[in-house]
């Protein structure tokens, strides 16, 4: 095959209006492009190849036709003028030689683009051929008329406005942390580009954002046309960049890749319309092939004169030259396999993420094509953001049959990557894991939020199908939203946790599984785990090799899998205390550090924790005081903000409205259900929301209550029994403090919050209902609801008795049972040998009495 | 019937008339869905088409419509592909317009050539599903499904093969089924070398089965592996092409599908070494993935879908039409009404009948066939956020240890539900099979573990069988998953770098010896009343004595209360709070909020049972009745136990 520059007159005259015919690539390929001595490695898999038969079996029309993507979608198909030496067919061979503009002046060599593969085959017309030029071809410089076929892509023009955008485009909306060190006054893609000129990496990564913003059309012309108008962009930054820095040098000629295209789409959601248009999706890599080096250019011999011609790989076949040109021998010409050229090339299996995928269906995967530098910039397991090019190809059921597969392959050649995952190893990456709202959503979510009784409509919302414990539903509640992020790494402090810790701690039986089971379900990250089932290992990391590649790779556990969201933790107690003992540093400075087989490292695990822990006799002892019965340590129990005691009520009222809650579950209706679903949504989109947008800072008054708790706190908590406090709990106020003012979405922490924070960690511990003494919390309190009239009756008995012996005038001692009788001899109503007792001690804690025995002792 | 014999044997010219007429206008696929629907709706002629499930692939004809009842097991990437596309004559330069719908393969031909460029070329979209046979699909299933005197009617597309599988008895299906081998796939893969559409004796393929299948054992993998859940399956896998509302259709859904069989050889010559070598798109694959993407038609047969649907049950007793309503607002079709109110009036003599049975089966204990029954007709019928309603796991303790009791009870249970599997708990069973499906990134397809079942399949695990013993790290996995599934109904399948939760409606009967390791719902302790000297011949002369008619009414009556919905009233649900409260007051420890919740279950099963379709207060007494007499055997055993020790 000869060089393009003559194919205009090679090429076929007639052709359907759609179709879509492509030049045979360059004989000669630039000087920088890769060559492989060593083809060792490619000499088994080329080696059919010289023996495939001549395509000649059919018309190359139908064999070029085969090759090219599938055709109906182009919507406005008007050919124009082809024009060899127009900028199209830039960072070809040919347009080297013939010089663009400037660009090749300087020396720097261009580089292929196989991503954008067939654009060398760009579809040009010959003007000649078909006559109605209806689109304006316009006077270029060289003379020419310049149109892509098949699109309304001037590219005169197309240029101009990409050099426009480059030299003016200034972000509105950036923030710091995107660009460091780039000033956000000045237009950004010029920093870039002199960003490019010291550090030499000849790429340009274009946010398609930035340039639909800038100018409408031409993003859509990116997007509809990509392997038109990118090398259209790549010769706009090549002019603008030389002309900025003409001495500098480049390993090859800038290549602009654009990313973030605003058509970014779940893999399901790509369907026929979208082949050879520029996308994004997202997902993640399974799977990522051995390096394959693709022949670009093939080199011939003849074995009989030694005359030498290249043959371009059209799309993966080699023409195989059956006539020497030279000496007209047939079948003389032979394969030089160290002469012809190769570039890299990587096969990447894309699967859907988890989020995006329909419930009781498989994942999608796709196909990706990597090539040169993009090659093995992913691993397996990776995140990823891909841009590219997607493309059908048709299979050929057997090349000697005519008959084809009525399938296309399907695949993407890839531009961009973006990793999604990336920084959460290295650091706050807010960008990333913020989700785009639509703005009606927001307003709906905000209208909510306005709402008087927002929280106890959301704590409701949470888990309908579990009973009660509504406090239990607002901590947990609570910790889905979190506390503010603090940073304070620049006085050495660092990071101060956000992330609220349960425990849920109570009989079995009482939904613990369950309250966790909706948690792991309800936040995008969740992991769920059983205490007995984890190692140490399994929560934190774990160094394997990789059986393909003996590499070493770091598995990472359900704790750093669940960076930023919840790991759920049942069955707390029966972990055992090497794998618990992990969980401290966890739990506190939410890192993971990990030293083991040569890797040492420390891995964020922002999570929260939400475990499950069955007192240590299975069964609450009432009898024994709090502590006795969680026997967890000291050091890791002060780590969990809200320690849940969920206790089996026994009383009747409660029971009826288990039991109505119950047989409710029976006979509802579906469309009820439903309702109730969509609640889990909203209810998701709002707490998304406010982590995302809400970071509640404390007010005066705010800081002024939490002292004054925390303060009382630790009057009280120096009791036998209870859970004391620590300088931790005030950390744990202030965050659920400021976890509630989240869930107002309000931006300052106020009283309230501080009020709600309070009782509920007064709650959480059933404090109330704790007798302070002995620290055994009173069943029977807590489940009349009594507490508030029996501890008056208890004072008032006290107060009774405190006059009694104040009445019998000045005796150091007084006899027990003579006291009794007394008191009883003078109250209306029953006194009861305990309530008595009680009496006595409350007095003796006001330091009026001791008992000894059988005496009481005034003093 | 010419026009019969047309759209069956040749569906192929039925769509190229439809799509001759209608060309320019996309309209013809529609059409074409609207003849096959109309044609299928006319009396019986569903009997007449063959099915993969009856016909062993080799003997039905290529092209020809067939119908499939399957499970979708896994599912592939969508794919594009021509839907129309044009050829060209370069000699004289003629231009004929052809459908790629339901075809594989483009086809042309000898002198044309496909024009690629075409302006009249449709790329369109279909799904291909990885399907294989309900597993654990009863062998009565089968049988009434294809009936003989349904088969006559049947076009026979091979004259020389005589259906032959309503002539095998069930104690020789049973036998193949307890040996871990894939007969149909081997003995499909022997004839597949030479002749596919040879008329080999099916005799001499089945003695070459039997002979061959010791040397497969189930867990290295034979030549191909059809990926079927459960070890010893065999029947066709198939790759189900869908061309339309796809994603309405999950893993795990029961289809029935009718469309046209392709089986090309050119799709077996596709993957070859040849010509992978020669196009470097190929490469794109890795040889294991080209394996399970494009097994060799033979093997693994395709189906282009002209009409599916998912059903709701495999009862072939009853119609399965049931399914076409969606909400069970019990607007059935006429005859399905009838159908339902004929079968209801004799409800309560069919369900003393069933309970009589299982009495006996149980060995004369009637609680726990009572609890039995209840068991047999629970399903998942709502989930609240995480929690599924309506499963009634049952664990039956009490049995008699390493005996074949178990063994009976699934033969029986076999001869009842469409559907099941019995799950020996053996420690070597529990370390080294795969229970949990799990995604294989190198052929790029799910692999079917154990617990990858159809809803409402019966799975009775056999604790009896566990011994002392040591669970690796699978055997650990397995437990926990099999727990997942009685707990939460719901199979967490891995993906290896994350989990994917697939929810499930199995039905979970554990026979063990003390209370199982497993969570169960309920558990009931058997109490035998009599213990044959012969279990064998106790088992085997209950199984005869019941008629085939009166198994026929046991089976519809299971398979059609499952379907039934339920209410309670607003007086009910008083007097059940009243009940509850008064409980718990006399004695909190009595009574739970789960023994309520268990109650309840109770007597929805049980009113279901008798076909009442709202709870009335004597059957929530009589439900109390029954978890009284329940517990009390538990707390007898309790007390026993206490004793010895």
């Amino acid at each position: 095959m000869s060089s393009p520059a003559s194919t205009p007159s090679r090429r076929r005259g007639k052709r359907g209006r759609s179709s879509n015919p492509p030049t045979p690539q360059d004989a000669r390929s630039p000087p920088s492009q890769k060559r492989r001595a060593d083809d060792s490695t490619s000499t088994g898999e080329l080696q059919p190849m010289p023996t495939s038969p001549p395509v000649g079996t059919q018309s190359p029309a139908a064999r070029e036709a085969l090759f090219s993507s599938p055709t109906q979608f182009r919507h406005s198909a008007i050919p124009i003028d082809f024009d060899i030496s127009s900028p199209l067919t830039y960072g070809t061979p040919s347009s080297r030689v013939e010089g663009t503009p400037r660009s090749g002046v300087r020396g720097t060599p261009v580089r292929q683009r196989p991503d954008l593969g067939s654009v060398r085959k760009a579809r040009q017309v010959d003007l000649h051929s078909e006559g109605p030029a209806e689109d304006v071809a316009t006077e270029q410089s060289l003379g020419q008329k310049l149109v892509i076929w098949g699109t309304d892509v001037n590219v005169a023009s197309c240029k101009e406005k990409f050099q426009r955008f480059l030299q003016r485009f200034i972000d509105p909306l950036a923030k710091e942390d995107e660009d460091i060190g780039l000033d956000l006054k000045e237009p950004r893609y010029m920093q870039r580009l002199e960003e490019i000129n010291m550090v030499g990496e000849p790429f340009l990564n274009v946010n398609c954002d930035h340039l639909r913003s800038f100018d409408e059309n031409l993003y859509r012309q990116l997007i509809c046309y990509p392997q038109e108008v990118i090398p259209t962009f790549d010769m706009a930054a090549n002019e603008i960049f030389f002309d900025r820095y003409p001495d500098s040098i480049l390993e090859h000629q800038i290549q602009v890749r654009p990313y973030n295209a605003l058509k970014t789409r779940n893999m399901r959601s790509l369907n026929p319309e979208d082949i050879d248009q520029l996308i994004t999706i997202s997902g993640m890599v399974i799977r990522s092939s051995q390096l394959i080096p693709e022949m670009q250019e093939a080199f011939f011999k003849c074995q009989v004169c030694a005359f030498t011609t290249r043959v371009e790989i059209d799309r993966g076949r080699i023409a195989e030259p059956s006539v020497c040109k030279n000496c007209n021998t047939t079948h003389s010409m032979a394969l030089i396999h160290n002469r012809s050229m190769f570039s890299d090339k990587q096969m990447i299996k894309l699967q859907e993420s988890p989020e995006d995928m329909p419930a009781g269906q498989t994942p999608h995967t796709v196909v990706l094509f990597a090539h040169n530098d993009l090659v093995d910039k992913v691993q397996p397991g990776d995140r990823v953001n891909v841009t590219g090019i997607y493309r059908a190809v048709p299979i050929r059921v057997n090349p000697r049959v005519s008959n084809v597969k009525s399938v296309y392959k399907t695949h993407i050649d890839v531009i961009h990557y973006r990793k999604t995952d990336a920084k959460r190893l290295h650091g706050v990456d807010e960008e990333t894991e913020q989700k785009i709202f639509a703005e009606e959503r927001v307003a709906i979510l905000k209208e909510l939020s306005k709402k008087a009784d927002i929280y106890e409509r959301l704590s409701s919302a949470l888990a309908p199908s579990i009973y009660e414990h509504e406090d239990i539903k607002k901590g947990i509640l609570l910790q889905l939203f979190g506390g503010s992020r603090k940073d304070f790494t620049h006085t050495g402090r660092g990071n101060f946790r956000a992330e609220i810790n349960i425990l849920l701690c109570g009989d079995p039986g009482t939904s613990k599984s369950q309250l966790l089971q909706y948690v792991y379900n309800l936040v995008p990250r969740g992991q769920y785990t059983s205490g007995k089932g984890s190692s140490a290992v399994g929560l934190t990391a774990y160094v394997m090799k990789d059986p393909e590649t003996r590499q070493l790779v770091l598995q990472t556990g359900a704790l750093v899998l669940s960076d930023n969201g919840i790991c759920c933790i049942d069955e707390f107690d029966k972990m055992n205390e090497s794998t618990r003992s992990v969980l401290h540093e966890v739990m506190e400075q939410q890192t993971l550090s990990i030293a083991k087989a040569g890797i040492i490292c420390q891995l964020n695990a922002r999570t929260s924790i939400l475990a499950a822990a069955n007192p240590i006799e299975s069964q609450w002892n009432p009898k024994k005081t709090t502590i006795e019965n969680i026997q967890l340590p000291h050091t890791l129990l002060s780590r969990f903000d809200l320690i849940f005691l969920m206790l089996d009520p026994r009383d009747e009222a409660y029971d009826r409205r288990l039991a109505r809650h119950l047989v409710s579950l029976y006979y509802q209706s579906e469309e009820k259900m439903e309702e109730e679903y969509m609640d889990m949504a909203v209810l998701r989109d709002y707490i998304a929301y406010a982590r995302s947008y809400v970071n509640p800072r404390l007010s005066e008054e705010a800081s002024q209550a939490l002292i004054e708790a925390y303060v009382d706190m630790r009057k009280i908590g120096s009791g036998r029994g209870m859970v004391s406090a620590y300088p931790r709990q005030l950390e744990s106020l202030i965050r659920l403090a400021e976890a509630h003012a989240k869930v107002r979405f309000a931006h300052k922490v106020e009283t309230v919050d501080v009020e709600e924070a309070k009782r509920l960690h007064r709650e959480a511990l059933k404090q109330s209902a704790t007798d302070p003494r002995t620290g055994i919390v009173d069943i029977s309190i807590l489940t009349t609801g009594m507490s508030a009239t029996a501890r008056k009756r208890k004072e008032e008995l006290a107060q009774a008795l405190r006059k009694l012996i104040q009445s019998k005038g000045k005796t150091p001692a007084l006899k027990y049972q003579q006291l009794f009788d007394d008191l009883r001899a003078q109250s209306d109503t029953a006194v009861t040998k305990e309530m008595f007792e009680e009496a006595l001690r409350a007095l003796a804690d006001d330091d009026f009495l001791t008992v000894t025995g059988k005496t009481v002792r005034l003093l | 019937m010419p026009c019969v014999a047309d759209w069956l044997n040749n569906p192929f010219s039925i769509v190229q008339g439809i799509f001759a007429q209608n060309v320019p206008n996309s309209d013809w696929e529609k059409k074409v869905t609207e003849y096959f629907k109309e044609k299928l709706k006319e009396n019986n002629a569903t009997n007449w088409v063959p099915s993969l499930n009856d016909v062993p692939v080799h003997y039905l004809k290529p092209n020809s419509l067939v119908k499939f009842r399957c499970m979708v097991q896994d599912m592939f990437d969508p794919e594009f592909y021509m839907g129309v596309y044009e050829t060209v004559d370069p000699n004289t330069n003629t231009r004929v317009l052809h459908f790629g719908k339901y075809r594989d393969v483009a086809e042309c031909g000898p002198q044309q050539e496909i024009d690629l460029n075409s302006t009249q070329t449709v790329t369109s979209e279909r799904q291909t599903f990885y399907c294989v046979p309900v597993p654990g699909e009863s062998a009565w299933v089968k049988e009434i499904s294809f009936l003989p005197d349904a088969s006559q009617a049947r076009v026979s597309p091979s004259t020389s093969y005589t259906p032959s599988r309503h002539k095998r008895s069930y104690e020789e299906d049973e036998d193949m089924d307890l040996h871990p081998s894939k007969q149909k796939e081997q003995h499909i893969g022997n004839s597949s070398g030479g002749d596919i559409h040879g008329c080999v004796e099916p005799k001499r393929l089945e003695t070459e089965a039997s002979a061959g299948h010791h040397l497969i054992s189930p867990n290295c993998s034979p030549p191909l592996d059809l990926n079927f859940p459960l070890p010893g399956e065999k029947g066709p896998a198939c790759l189900v092409k869908v061309y339309e509302s796809w994603d309405s259709f999950k893993v795990n859904d029961v289809l029935e599908v009718y469309g046209i069989l392709s089986v090309d050889p050119v799709l077996s010559i596709f993957n070859s070494e040849e010509s992978s070598a020669l196009d470097p798109m190929e490469c794109m694959d890795t040889a294991e993935e080209q394996r399970v993407h494009s097994p060799p038609a033979s093997l693994v047969p395709r189906i282009h879908v002209i009409l599916a649907q998912k059903l709701q049950h495999i009862n072939p007793l009853l119609p399965a039409c049931l399914n076409e309503e969606e909400s069970k607002t019990c607007e059935y079709l006429n005859l399905t009404s009838l159908f339902v109110s004929n079968f209801m009036s004799e409800l309560s003599p069919v369900r003393a009948e069933l309970l009589g049975f299982l009495t006996h089966a149980l060995l004369g204990d009637s609680l726990a066939a009572e609890y039995l029954i209840l068991h047999l007709i629970s399903t998942v019928y709502a989930r609240r956020d995480v929690l599924p309603l309506g499963k009634f796991t049952v664990n039956l303790s009490g049995c008699p240890r390493n005996s074949v009791f178990t063994e009976h009870i699934y033969r029986i249970i076999q001869q009842l539900v469409p559907a099941s599997y019995c799950l020996q708990m053996t420690i070597e069973n529990m370390n080294h099979s795969r229970f949990i499906p799990h995604k294989d990134y190198a052929a790029n397809r799910l692999v079917s573990g154990v617990l990858q079942l159809a809803s409402n399949t019966s799975l009775i695990v056999d604790e009896t069988q566990l011994e002392q013993g040591q669970l690796d790290t699978t055997g650990v996995h397995n437990v926990t998953a099999l727990g997942n599934l009685i707990t939460w109904q719901k199979v967490d399948y891995d993906f290896s770098y994350h989990q994917m939760e697939f929810p499930c409606n199995i039905n979970v009967l554990i026979t063990s010896e003390g209370r199982s390791l497993l969570p169960s719902d309920c558990q009931v302790h058997l109490q035998t009343q009599v213990i044959p000297p012969n279990m064998e011949e106790y088992m085997n002369s209950l199984l005869t004595a019941v008629l085939p008619s009166v198994l026929n009414k046991f089976r519809i009556y299971l398979t059609l209360l499952r379907l039934l919905d339920y209410s309670i009233s607003d007086e009910v649900t008083k007097a059940v709070e009243e009940d509850f409260v008064e409980m718990r007051k006399n004695d909190p420890e009595s009574i739970t909020g789960d023994d309520l919740h268990r109650t309840l279950l109770v007597a929805r099963f049980l009113s279901l049972s008798a076909g009442q379709t709202t709870l009335s207060r004597e059957r929530w007494l009589r439900a109390k009745q029954l978890e009284a007499l329940r517990k009390a055997r538990l707390q007898q055993q309790k007390c026993v136990n206490g004793n010895e020790l």
